[in-house]
C-alpha cells in the first residue's frame, strides 16, 4: 500500500499492462481526518459522480456521517481507482452552508419557509398559467446530475403531464453533440464504444478530448497502455498543451473554428490512399459517394491553409488512423462546444464506418459526456427528447409511449423539436415562457453572454424555481428555492458514456429538511393534480425503485434496453452495459457488432438533420436514403466562423475546464484539496504574444468581448498563439458579490465573454470562438498565476512552483486490491 | 434558345433571396439561429450569383457577379430596430410572416433551377447542367430550413 499525494500526482502510480491483458487492480481510498478502515461503521455503493467516468466506489460511513470513500475493486470501470475529484469532492455533502429549508421572495428578499408553502406557491403558479396560456408558458431546465429515476419522472411530469415540451438539460452544454452525432450517423443515441476497447486498442485518437483532465481514470487506462508493452499510438487534436498532447504521438493543433476542415482532410487522406474498408461501406452504409465528393478538394495542403497545422502533420495522423488495426476514438468539448459541432463530430463517426472500425474490441467510438447523469438525461428524456430514444417525428412512437403512460396521444407534444435552452431564453425573453423550473444546475455561470442571462432569469414576469443544494448564483435569482438531497443522501442509478448501469445507495440523511429530487417531483405532480387518461395518478411510484421498474417497462424493446437490469442484480458487484435483457443478462460490452444498427425507419430516434441548417430530415426523405437501416456517412461542408478575430479584438477565446474543478465550483470550490488546487480564475496565453507584449507570468489582464470583461492573472502555458483560454467553473458564490460581478471590473465567468450562438444541428452553445482583447492591468510583481501546473495549464516559464496537495491530499493507492 | 433569359431570370432570383436573407437575418438579430443561419446561407446564394454570371458569358449576358446587398447603415438600423423590439412578444407573427416569405421566394427559386436544369439537359449544356445540379440543393436546403423553422416557432406563436 503507498500513499500518494492524489493532487500532485492526480493519475496515481502506474500498474502497466499489455494489448489484450486485464487493466490490473489498484484500489484508491481516502478517509477523512486520519481515520482508517477499522474506524468505518458501514460502507455504501455507489458510484463517481464530478465527472462522466462512472467509477465504482463504496461511501464509508461513520456516525451516520460520510467520512471518506475507496474504490470498488470489482467494478469493470475503474478496477478500483478513483481520481481527485472522487477521493475528496464528497466533504462538500457536509458543508456547512447547505441549503436544509425551502425559500420563498418575499418583498424582494428570500426568506425561509416550510415545504407546504413553497410547494403550493410553485405548482399554484403553474396552474394559474396553465389555465391562462397553456403548457407553451411553462419550461424545465435539468441537469446531467440527477439519477435516472429523477429524469424520468420529471419527463413524465413535464411531456406526459403538463404537455410541454420546454424541456432541456444542461446536457445542452456539454454532450447534445454526442448525441446529435449519432442521431447522424446511426439514426439513433447510445455509445458504439466500451471502455474495454483502451485495453485492445493500437491507435487511440482524442479529438478536442482533454481525457487526462476530464477522465482522470479512463486516461490512467491509457497511462497504463502507455506503459505497458507494445503500447497505442494518440493522436490529439486540441489547440492546448494538454497532458493528452503532451502523451501523443501527433499533436494537431487547429486554430478553433476549424475542425470541419482539418477532419475533411483526414478523410481525404485515408480514401485518397485507400486506407477504408470498401466491402464494409458497400454493405453496412449509405452516402459513401457524397462524402467522397465532398472531401474530394480537401487535401492536408487546403486544410493546413485553413488551419494553420503543418500538410505533413494531417498526413502523419491520417497514417496512422488508416493504418490502425484496432481504431478507438473519443470526442469531447472541443469539437461538441466549437463550430459546427455536430459536424466535426460525425466525421468521426465517418472515419470509423469508413474503416469497418465498429462493434469488436479496440474499435470504438465515445461520443464523450461531461457529466456523470448525462446518459440519463437523454435516455429519460429529460433533455427533451422522448424517453428511450423514442422519435418525436414517428407517430407510432408517440403511441407506444402514450400507452407506455396511459394518456392520451394528443397529449405528448411532438410537432417540433424539443425546445433547446437557449430557444426557451429567447421565449422568456419575448415573455411567452413565464415558468421555469431549474433542476440542479446553474445557468446564470454556465451559459453564454451572462450579462444577457442574468437580466433575462431577472425578469419580474418570470416565476424561477431552483431546486439545488446550494445557493448558487441561479438560486440567488429565484422566485422559490427547493433544498434537494445530494448523492450519497439518496438512492438511485445512473449510466456513464459506456453505458455501464451503477446503482448509487442512500449512505446517510440529508441535512435539515432538504429532500431527494424525486420525492420533491413527485410532489409537485400530485400537487398539480396530475393525472393519466383514467382519471388515476400519472406518477404512479413513490420511491426510486418504483421508479425504475417503470422506467424499465418504457424501455423494453428499445436500443437501451434496461429490463433485465434491477436494483438486486446492480447490488454487489460491477455495474452492467446496456442493453441488458432476456436476450443479453449480462449486458452488452459491444452493440453495433456486424454492422447491425438501430436505423431501420421505423425504428430509429432520428431522421436526422441538415449539417448546416440544422433542419430536421423529413421521414419520407429518410425512407428513401435510408431504407435498410444502415449507418449514415455524412458529409459537411467547411463554414467560417462567425466571429472572427478583428484589429480591435485580435484573439480567438476558448473557455474550458481543469482537472480539479466541476462545473461551476458548487461542490469542488467546497473540499479544501481541490478549491487550493486551483483557488482562482485564470487566463492563459502563448510565449510569443506575451512576449510581443512584454507580459509576464501572473500579470493581471483585462479580457474583453463585445459582451463584457473578465479580470485573471495569466500563466504563460503551450497553447496555440493567437488563442486566450479561461476556465469556465469560476463565478460569484464565493465573491462579496453573491450571484454577480458588483461593478463591471470584477468580472471573473468566463461567460461574461462568451456569444450568444449555438451549433444549429445539435444546438449546443459555441464556447470555442469568440474574438476578444487583452491588456495589462497591473504587473505580476513576481507573483505566478494560481492556474494548475500538472495539467493543460502547465507553465513553459520558470519559477512556477508545482502544484501539490500536501499532507491533507494523501490517499492510498493498494495495487492488486488485497491487502 | 432562351436559356439566356433562364439565367437572367435566375440570376434575378437568387440575387433577391440573397437580400431576403441578409435583411430577415438583420430584422431577427435576437432570435441568435435566424441572424446567423440566414447569413449563413446566404453565403450560397451569394455563390450562386457569382456562378450564374461567370457562365452567363457564355451565353452573351453580362450579369453583375456580386450579389446587391442592403447598405450597411440600413442593416445596422435593422440590428438596432430588433435589439429594441426584442423583449416584445410581436416579433414572434413577424418571424412567423418572414419565414413563409422567404420559403416562397426560395421556393420560387428552387422552380427556376428546375426550369435551366431541364432548359440545359434539353440543349446539352453540360457546364450549364453540372451548375444547377450544384446550386439548386442548397436552394432546396433553404426552403426547407423556412419549413422546418415555421413548424418550430408557430405552436410558440399562435397558440400561446
Amino acid at each position: 500500500m503507498t500513499r500518494t499525494d492524489r493532487i500532485a500526482e492526480p493519475w496515481g502510480s502506474r500498474t502497466p499492462y499489455g494489448p489484450g491483458e486485464t487493466w490490473p487492480t489498484r484500489v484508491d481510498s481516502y478517509l477523512a481526518d486520519g481515520l482508517t478502515e477499522a474506524d468505518v461503521d458501514r460502507w455504501v455503493q455507489s458510484a463517481t459522480i464530478l465527472h462522466s467516468n462512472g467509477d465504482g466506489l463504496d461511501i464509508a460511513v461513520k456516525d451516520d456521517r460520510i467520512v471518506g470513500v475507496r474504490g470498488r475493486a470489482v467494478d469493470r470501470v475503474n478496477h478500483g481507482r478513483l481520481g481527485p475529484k472522487d477521493l475528496f469532492g464528497w466533504q462538500a455533502n457536509n458543508s456547512p452552508d447547505r441549503l436544509t429549508k425551502p425559500l420563498v421572495r418575499r418583498r424582494g428578499k428570500l426568506v425561509e419557509t416550510d415545504w407546504d408553502t413553497a410547494m403550493d406557491a410553485v405548482a399554484n403558479r403553474a396552474k394559474e398559467l396553465l389555465e391562462e396560456q397553456g403548457p407553451r408558458a411553462i419550461s424545465f431546465y435539468t441537469t446531467g446530475q440527477l439519477f435516472l429515476e429523477e429524469y424520468y419522472t420529471l419527463g413524465l411530469i413535464a411531456h406526459g403531464g403538463i404537455g410541454t415540451n420546454h424541456v432541456d438539460g444542461n446536457t445542452r452544454l456539454c454532450t447534445a453533440t454526442a448525441a446529435a452525432a449519432l442521431k447522424e450517423t446511426f439514426a439513433c443515441d447510445g455509445q458504439p464504444g466500451s471502455y474495454t476497447d483502451i485495453d485492445s486498442a493500437d491507435v487511440i485518437a482524442l479529438y478536442g478530448h482533454n481525457m487526462a483532465e476530464t477522465q482522470t481514470v479512463l486516461w490512467t487506462r491509457v497511462l497504463d497502455r502507455l506503459a505497458g508493452p507494445n503500447p497505442p499510438q494518440v493522436i490529439c487534436v486540441d489547440p492546448r498543451e494538454t497532458p493528452v498532447a503532451r502523451a501523443a504521438t501527433v499533436h494537431l493543433a487547429p486554430r478553433p473554428g476549424t475542425n470541419v476542415m482539418l477532419m475533411n482532410a483526414l478523410i481525404h487522406e485515408l480514401v485518397a490512399h485507400g486506407w477504408i474498408d470498401r466491402d464494409y461501406i458497400e454493405a453496412h452504409s449509405v452516402g459513401f459517394a457524397e462524402l467522397q465528393k465532398q472531401t474530394a478538394e480537401c487535401t492536408p495542403e487546403v486544410a493546413a491553409a485553413v488551419c494553420d497545422v503543418p500538410a505533413e502533420q494531417i498526413r502523419e495522423a491520417a497514417l496512422i488512423i488508416g493504418t490502425a488495426e484496432r481504431l478507438m476514438s473519443s470526442v469531447l468539448q472541443g469539437f461538441y462546444q466549437a463550430h459546427q459541432a455536430t459536424a466535426a463530430a460525425v466525421c468521426v463517426n465517418n472515419i470509423h464506418v469508413l474503416r469497418g472500425m465498429l462493434g469488436k474490441p479496440g474499435c470504438g467510438i465515445l461520443q464523450m459526456n461531461g457529466q456523470p447523469t448525462a446518459q440519463n438525461t437523454r435516455e429519460c428524456g429529460a433533455d427533451g427528447d422522448l424517453p428511450a430514444f423514442r422519435n418525436w417525428s414517428n407517430d407510432a412512437h408517440i403511441a407506444d409511449l402514450a400507452k407506455v403512460w396511459n394518456v392520451d396521444p394528443m397529449q405528448i407534444p411532438h410537432y417540433s423539436p424539443p425546445t433547446h435552452i437557449m430557444q426557451q431564453l429567447r421565449y422568456i425573453e419575448e415573455g411567452s415562457i413565464r415558468f421555469m423550473y431549474v433542476t440542479a444546475t446553474n445557468p446564470a455561470v454556465s451559459l453564454p453572454e451572462l450579462r444577457r442571462i442574468r437580466e433575462i432569469l431577472s425578469q419580474d414576469r418570470l416565476f424561477l424555481v431552483v431546486q439545488d443544494i446550494f445557493l448558487s448564483e441561479t438560486a440567488q435569482l429565484a422566485d422559490v428555492v427547493l433544498p434537494a438531497a445530494t448523492w450519497g443522501e439518496k438512492t438511485g442509478t445512473f449510466t456513464n458514456v459506456d453505458r455501464t448501469v451503477h446503482l448509487s445507495e442512500k449512505a446517510v440523511e440529508p441535512p435539515g429538511e432538504a429532500r431527494s429530487d424525486l420525492d420533491i417531483l413527485i410532489d409537485f405532480a400530485h400537487r398539480m393534480g396530475l393525472e393519466d387518461k383514467d382519471g388515476a395518478p400519472l406518477v404512479k411510484w413513490s420511491d426510486p425503485e418504483g421508479a425504475f421498474e417503470g422506467w424499465k417497462e418504457c424501455s423494453r424493446g428499445r436500443p437501451c434496453d434496461y429490463t433485465g437490469l434491477s436494483y438486486d442484480k446492480l447490488r454487489g458487484g460491477s455495474g452492467i452495459q446496456w442493453p441488458c435483457n432476456d436476450e443479453h443478462p449480462d449486458g452488452t460490452e459491444h452493440i453495433y457488432v456486424d454492422g447491425q444498427f438501430w436505423a431501420q425507419p421505423d425504428y430509429c430516434e432520428s431522421y436526422g438533420r441538415d449539417m448546416v441548417t440544422g433542419a430536421p430530415v423529413e421521414k419520407t426523405e429518410y425512407e428513401a436514403l435510408n431504407p435498410t437501416g444502415r449507418a449514415v456517412l455524412k458529409a459537411a461542408e467547411y463554414v467560417a466562423p462567425h466571429e472572427l478575430v478583428s484589429e480591435e479584438y485580435p484573439f480567438q477565446l476558448i473557455t474550458g475546464r481543469t482537472l480539479y474543478h466541476f462545473h461551476t465550483r458548487t461542490k469542488t470550490g467546497r473540499a479544501p484539496q481541490l478549491q487550493a488546487a486551483a483557488p482562482e480564475v485564470w487566463v492563459e496565453m502563448s510565449q510569443s504574444d506575451a512576449a510581443d507584449r512584454s507580459f509576464t507570468e501572473g500579470d493581471l489582464l483585462e479580457v474583453t468581448t463585445p459582451r463584457g470583461l473578465v479580470r485573471a492573472r495569466v500563466r504563460i502555458s503551450g497553447i496555440r498563439p493567437g488563442v486566450l483560454f479561461l476556465p469556465f467553473h469560476y463565478g460569484y458564490w464565493d465573491t462579496a458579490d453573491g450571484s454577480r460581478p458588483r461593478k463591471e471590473r470584477d468580472g471573473r465567468a468566463a461567460n461574461e465573454l462568451t456569444l450568444t450562438d449555438w451549433d444549429p444541428v445539435s444546438k449546443q452553445p459555441i464556447f470555442k470562438t469568440a474574438a476578444a482583447a487583452v491588456r495589462r492591468v497591473s504587473a505580476a510583481k513576481g507573483q505566478p498565476s494560481l492556474a494548475p501546473t500538472t495539467t493543460g495549464s502547465a507553465p513553459v516559464t520558470g519559477g512556477v512552483p508545482p502544484t501539490t496537495g500536501g499532507a491533507q491530499a494523501h490517499a492510498e493507492e493498494l495495487v492488486g486490491g488485497r491487502r | 434558345m432562351k436559356l439566356d433569359m433562364a439565367i437572367e431570370e435566375l440570376h434575378r432570383s437568387e440575387n433577391h433571396l440573397v437580400t431576403v436573407l441578409t435583411s430577415m437575418s438583420d430584422k431577427h438579430k435576437t432570435d441568435h439561429e435566424v441572424f446567423y443561419v440566414c447569413r449563413d446561407m446566404a453565403k450560397w446564394s451569394r455563390q450562386h450569383v457569382a456562378d450564374l454570371a461567370g457562365i452567363g458569358t457564355d451565353f452573351g449576358l453580362r450579369l453583375e457577379p456580386e450579389a446587391s446587398e442592403d447598405p450597411g447603415l440600413l442593416a445596422s438600423v435593422k440590428q438596432r430596430t430588433a435589439e429594441l423590439v426584442g423583449r416584445r412578444s410581436t416579433p414572434g407573427l413577424l418571424l412567423l410572416a418572414d419565414l413563409r416569405h422567404l420559403y416562397r421566394e426560395a421556393a420560387g427559386t428552387s422552380v427556376d433551377w428546375e426550369l435551366l436544369a431541364q432548359g440545359a439537359q434539353g440543349a446539352k449544356e453540360k457546364e450549364l447542367l453540372d451548375l444547377a445540379q450544384r446550386c439548386h440543393p442548397e436552394t432546396l436546403r433553404i426552403t426547407r430550413w423556412a419549413n422546418a423553422y415555421l413548424k418550430v416557432t408557430s405552436p410558440q406563436v399562435l397558440a400561446s
